[in-house]
């Protein structure tokens, strides 16, 4: 199999990304001020602000600082400015994007003030981003991606058409030697026996059914009805999904007719490998996106039924859509237009390959929809009350 | 891109106006939307059924048609995999949806 290749950004670990960002990232909610004054000073760059990073304890603490080293340490981004109300942890963020040996700097607020602190992290952001501004791209190859891969607003459309396309790119990319990583616990509720088949090995689908049943329990336990209007969402239900079973089996498609996944990771954790990772994340469109941006994959794939318009600030979303109501009331969000399968015009094969040539041209540097339009939901997956 | 193999169009009529997963599913999926009273075809995408159906309600684009009748307590069958139980009884070639189905999880 001829592996296709691109122009991308290839950083100082050896990970190839996509994209050049320069990122002022806070630690905390309170910095989220400070960051956007820098990113409006500095033009280029791009301030992430959030709700999070106070009193947070235990694994919601970690996940944190998962969330926020993975996103600094992604390699769509170039270099990061880090600012923090308190030195402390705004350094344990600082050494963890180190590693990657990209430029990272961080400042805090006490004992400075905003003004003084926004005027020397503004001088860092603009070296950052004359240093980036010159880096060039060079040959890498489509398996030296890491995709990332979900829907929503799905509909039976999706079932029919966009996941299995993505299903398909699935297939092509883990047989070239990529990496790719699916998710959505709760999503997979009712299609849970088929996600198991799919697993590589008895210790991997024995991972799998805990985290599964792990979720199951704190949905069962928070609940106060049915979830009629959660899941499937009003959305699904007005583009034909009847029940999460029939949602769930739509959104399997996306794992591929041939691959087995190969291990189970943490929210915002790192595949460990080649080949296709399930991660434990939720449901919802921006926070799980965040979750994989932070765990490292450059370009997301995501099928559409009824119009979900979600985008990432620092992993491109590439969205597809086998809807023709959705394709023609909704244009400028969908990158590509799968509804000739739905007409029998086109084959999920046929559709995957334009799925390849879509990821490419992104790949090179042409902004998706979600890009164009500025889209740059950053939600961060909070798992209980802070301290 | 058009695939040779499946021809879709005949006098501007699409030759099929719904599509199954596999043909063991008791429901298909509108992908144009049905008029109340046509009668209209389908097929299923990984198998070789190709049934036909009377459909008596209109049934929007994306939503479901029932290939049987249904009583209370039978279970739809939609990729070849249980999606639910009925709940209200459903005649063949009636909508099929929330109002008559619901989840076995939640």
């Amino acid at each position: 199999m001829k592996i296709p290749t691109f122009k991308g950004y290839r950083r100082e670990n050896g990970r190839v990304g996509i994209r050049n960002h320069v990122v002022i990232l806070p630690v905390d909610d309170i910095s989220n001020a400070a960051c956007e004054a820098v990113a409006n000073n500095i033009k280029g760059t791009m301030a992430l602000p959030h709700a999070y990073g106070r009193l947070q304890f235990g694994e919601d603490l970690e996940l944190f600082f998962r969330t926020m080293i993975g996103t600094g340490a992604n390699p769509n981004v170039a270099a990061c400015v880090v600012i923090g109300i308190e030195p402390g942890w705004t350094q344990r963020i600082v050494d963890g994007i180190a590693k990657t040996g990209k430029p990272v700097a961080g400042f805090s607020i006490e004992r400075h003030g905003d003004i003084q602190t926004i005027a020397n992290a503004s001088r860092k952001a603009k070296e950052f981003l004359q240093w980036a501004s010159e880096l060039e791209r060079t040959e890498c190859k489509f398996n030296e991606l890491y995709i990332s891969v979900k829907c929503g607003e799905s509909d039976t459309t999706t079932g029919l058409s966009s996941c299995p396309t993505v299903g398909n790119v699935i297939d092509k990319a883990c047989a070239m030697g990529g990496t790719a990583s699916f998710g959505e616990t709760s999503e997979l509720t009712g299609g849970e026996h088929i996600v198991k088949a799919k697993a590589a090995n008895a210790k991997v689908a024995e991972h799998f059914t805990a985290i599964f049943q792990d979720y199951t329990d704190m949905i069962m336990k928070e609940k106060t009805n049915d979830l009629s209007e959660s899941q499937p969402t009003k959305g699904n239900i007005r583009g034909g999904l009847t029940t999460i079973e029939e949602k769930a089996l739509g959104n399997i498609e996306k794992l591929g007719r041939k691959t087995k996944f190969v291990g189970c990771l943490k929210p915002a954790e790192a595949p460990k490998g080649k080949g296709l990772w399930f991660m434990d994340t939720s449901s919802a469109a921006a926070e799980a996106v965040t979750l994989w941006a932070a765990s490292g994959a450059v370009v997301h794939l995501f099928p559409t039924g009824q119009g979900n318009i979600i985008g990432n600030p620092i992993e491109p979303v590439i969205k597809l859509s086998g809807n023709p109501l959705t394709c023609s009331t909704m244009s400028e969000h969908i990158d590509l237009d799968v509804s000739a399968i739905l007409r029998g015009e086109m084959t999920v094969d046929e559709a995957g390959d334009k799925l390849i040539e879509t990821i490419i041209r992104t790949a090179n540097g042409r902004l998706t929809d979600a890009e164009a339009l500025g889209h740059r939901e950053f939600v961060m997956t909070k798992l209980y009350r802070s301290a | 891109m058009r695939n040779k193999s499946s021809p879709t169009k005949n006098n501007g009529k699409p030759m099929i106006e719904f599509l199954m997963h596999e043909d063991k599913d008791n429901v298909g999926v509108a992908v144009v939307d049905i008029k109340a009273g046509s009668e209209v075809s389908g097929r299923s995408l990984h198998g070789k059924s190709k049934p036909k159906v009377k459909v008596s309600m209109d049934i929007p684009l994306g939503h479901k048609v029932a290939l049987q009748d249904f009583k209370p307590g039978d279970t739809v069958i939609k990729y070849g995999e249980d999606i639910g139980k009925v709940v209200a009884p459903i005649k063949k070639g009636e909508h099929v949806h929330v109002h008559n189905v619901k989840t076995k999880r939640w």
